[in-house]
């Protein structure tokens, strides 16, 4: 009796190997070439990036049948940064991931947990505008999946035509437009206060306006030297919602509407302006389809007429972990995202929402309408700038919190700018950066 | 929440009432068979514990940190939000409890009475206690929408205008408090059921040979000879009520703005952002104010217990 329990391990140990063995056989055999190999993708689960993922890994493996591609997905958000932060730590992350650019990416630790592409042939397709998204010290680490998108005012031409209203340039034009479409009954803009994080457009959205005023911005931000409350043309944004408030100007259920309901009454017609990110694009085409092209989108407007620019917000990027065993597989796929074949083939699945950031690719004709007002900004360099977040990685996690109560008339203007200043003063001490302690 | 803590509090006081005797008697069982015990609670409570009390005086992520001594309590302290947290902390363990204490003690005495359907009514009280906060925090706030939600549209066919619950600034750390004693009471209940149940019959029979009204044997028999069960009500619920989180995160997440923040929710949006250290500092901080709340009170209501 003493002896067996001793004898039973190699005998297990022995048929573990033998079952895998036999398993392992069993799925070369039964992929469609000998030796076939498979690579996972992690991605976040809305249901438009599962869409083009698996399209893009249906075509890159036609082009290539010895590479299978697994699409692997994770929530979005605050508990998917945690996902992706935690399996970077342990080495346990996908082939190839997908992730955010900007401040986000730098919180991801790059120059440790990635591998760098600066040097791979595929990487002269990025346009630079994509590059410095992706960068961390002197190497890019990153290929753009998905399109680039604006947060802008998101408005109901078919409310414009039949009011006679023409797009506004300026902040008093776009008031004055307010109270036309007030006067015709209909909402003028709408807020969805229950999904916080659709109140930071006026904030956010104005960034251009704000990199107008001052191009040092961004760069004297991360250097702890301007801030929101004392600059004048920063401080502009939380000063716009607290007036359009005050002017009565938002839907009367503002406090509890939903980012789906805010859709749901721009579509229709009962709101005619939303501030909001064109990433709804996609979601208005699956839900009301025959109405997407009765929408427009135009910049925040500022004082300034002249310039008017539009903040754009860059696609994610794919980045390869270091934690890989299949770097040559990878890589090839990572070349078939970042080329015309990729593009068409995310067109071909979602359509396309706003211009790709590859040399080459080409938008359809049939674009949504709001996507035709986007592309002139984007073509003329000096008619946008990307939105703060991809240019300093200070960024407050509070912001949504603090608009909601300046659009509520809870907190004024003036104290809801200094209060966002002090909550970025903890994200820049924990990310160590010069100059804030 | 309050079911977390029913085992702690009846369990402290079984303790000291049995100090006496275990000095007397020498256990049968040798010391190691507490090995197992001291592991778990060792692995599992002493180390976490600890470890935290070492990462509150920390800037960490997770892979490295830097140790920054007071920094984050100052950091912390200096939170816009928390002196709104932490008033709104108070106020809502405050009203909760008492609230509690009240409605339970009355809905008790209604309970232990002669009424029809007795245990159904029981069984209908307690029901809450079972739902998870959750779903009750969901379907609450369904039910407290503004312009579509069903209470409102009650009201409004009687005439009343129904407040925005959830979304007014002033109502909605009261509106999700009214809710957590909706779901909490029936806890309550029970607990007074048990204590009143428990007081003899005789001075019930003896009042009423006296002539005492109703009302004066409940307020000079029941209350007093009910203080044990209170004493646990008022514990269990002001601690549930101090570290409330999950019915105001499924209800309002702190808002509109930070007007329904407690302490819990500013530590959970600081874990959210990534900052350890700081969510940690805010731990730490709310263990404090928690004991320093609970420990005085427990020994003033347990000694007046003991007195009487």
């Amino acid at each position: 009796m003493n002896t067996t329990p001793k004898r039973r391990w190699p005998v297990i140990a022995g048929s573990v190997t033998a079952a895998a063995l036999i398993l392992t056989g069993c799925s070369a055999g039964g992929g469609e070439s000998s030796d076939a190999k498979t690579i996972t993708w992690l991605v976040d689960n809305t249901e438009n990036t599962i869409t083009y993922a698996e399209k893009l890994a249906e075509d890159f493996n036609a082009a290539n049948p010895d590479i299978k591609v697994e699409i692997e997905t994770r929530p979005q958000g605050g508990d998917g940064d945690n996902i992706v932060k935690t399996k970077l730590a342990t080495g346990d992350m996908a082939d190839v991931f997908s992730y955010n650019t900007g401040s986000l990416f730098q919180q991801i630790n790059p120059e440790q947990n990635l591998v760098p592409l600066t040097s791979e042939p595929y990487m002269d397709n990025v346009l630079d505008s994509y590059k410095p998204v992706v960068t961390s010290g002197s190497e890019v680490y990153g290929v753009p999946v998905g399109t680039g998108s604006a947060g802008g005012v998101m408005y109901n031409k078919k409310v414009y035509e039949q009011l006679g209203l023409s797009v506004p340039k300026t902040w008093d034009e776009f008031m004055e437009n307010s109270r036309k479409i007030k006067d015709a009954g209909i909402d003028p803009i709408i807020q969805t206060y229950q999904t916080t994080w659709t109140s930071q457009l006026f904030v956010l959205g104005d960034f251009a306006n704000v990199a107008a005023a001052n191009p040092t911005f961004a760069e004297d931000y991360t250097a702890n030297k301007v801030k929101y409350a004392t600059d004048p043309a920063a401080i502009k944004g939380f000063e716009h919602q607290e007036e359009a408030f005050k002017a009565g100007l938002f839907n009367e259920d503002f406090a509890s509407a939903t980012y789906a309901q805010g859709l749901e009454k721009l579509v229709n017609g009962e709101g005619a302006h939303y501030p909001i990110l064109s990433f709804a694009l996609p979601e208005i085409q699956v839900s009301y389809p025959d109405k997407i092209n009765d929408l427009g989108i135009f910049p925040l407007p500022s004082d300034d007429a002249s310039k008017n620019p539009l903040t754009v917000w860059l696609p994610g990027g794919v980045y390869l972990p270091k934690s890989t065993q299949n770097v040559e597989e990878a890589k090839k796929f990572l070349a078939f995202i970042a080329s015309k074949e990729g593009c068409d083939s995310q067109t071909e699945a979602v359509g396309a929402n706003g211009p790709y950031l590859v040399e080459g690719c080409d938008l359809p004709d049939d674009v949504p309408a709001a996507v035709k007002d986007m592309l002139p900004f984007f073509e003329d360099e000096s008619k946008n700038s990307p939105a703060l977040e991809f240019l300093s990685p200070v960024k407050g996690p509070a912001l949504e919190q603090i608009t909601v109560e300046v659009g509520s008339g809870i907190r004024s203007a003036k104290d809801g700018a200094a209060l966002y200043d002090e909550d970025v003063k903890k994200q820049a001490q924990q990310l160590n950066l010069p100059g804030w302690n | 929440m309050t079911t977390n803590t029913t085992v702690a509090a009846p369990a402290g006081r079984t303790l000291t009432a049995a100090a006496p005797k275990r000095r007397q008697r020498k256990s049968s069982y040798p010391y190691w068979f507490y090995l197992p015990a001291a592991l778990v609670y060792t692995t599992l409570f002493l180390v976490p514990t600890f470890a935290s009390f070492f990462f509150s005086f920390t800037r960490w992520n997770l892979t490295e940190f830097t140790w920054i001594g007071m920094d984050n309590f100052v950091q912390f302290f200096s939170e816009p939000a928390l002196l709104k947290g932490l008033t709104n902390t108070f106020i809502y363990g405050v009203v909760t409890s008492t609230l509690k204490v009240v409605l339970g003690m009355l809905l008790a005495v209604l309970l232990t009475s002669q009424i029809i359907a007795r245990g159904y009514l029981r069984s209908v009280i307690f029901f809450p206690v079972l739902l998870s906060s959750i779903g009750v925090g969901i379907v609450f706030t369904v039910l407290m929408d503004p312009s579509r939600g069903m209470i409102n549209e009650a009201l409004a066919v009687v005439g009343i205008e129904g407040p925005k619950w959830l979304t007014d600034p002033a109502w909605a750390l009261m509106s999700v408090a009214f809710v957590d004693v909706w779901k909490g009471v029936g806890l309550a209940t029970v607990i007074f059921i048990a204590g009143i149940v428990s007081i003899p019959q005789e001075y019930f029979e003896a009042a009423k040979v006296d002539g005492a009204s109703s009302f004066k044997s409940f307020w000079n028999i029941t209350v007093p000879l009910a203080r044990p069960a209170t004493a646990t009500v008022i514990i269990l619920s002001l601690i549930g009520g101090l570290r409330s989180f999950d019915l105001i995160w499924a209800m309002t997440k702190g808002g509109p703005g930070f007007t329904s923040d407690v302490i819990a929710s500013v530590i959970y949006k600081q874990y959210q952002a990534g900052f350890y250290g700081l969510s940690t500092a805010g731990n730490v901080v709310l263990f404090l104010i928690v004991t320093a709340v609970i420990v005085p009170l427990s020994m003033i209501l347990n000694r007046k217990e003991v007195e009487a």
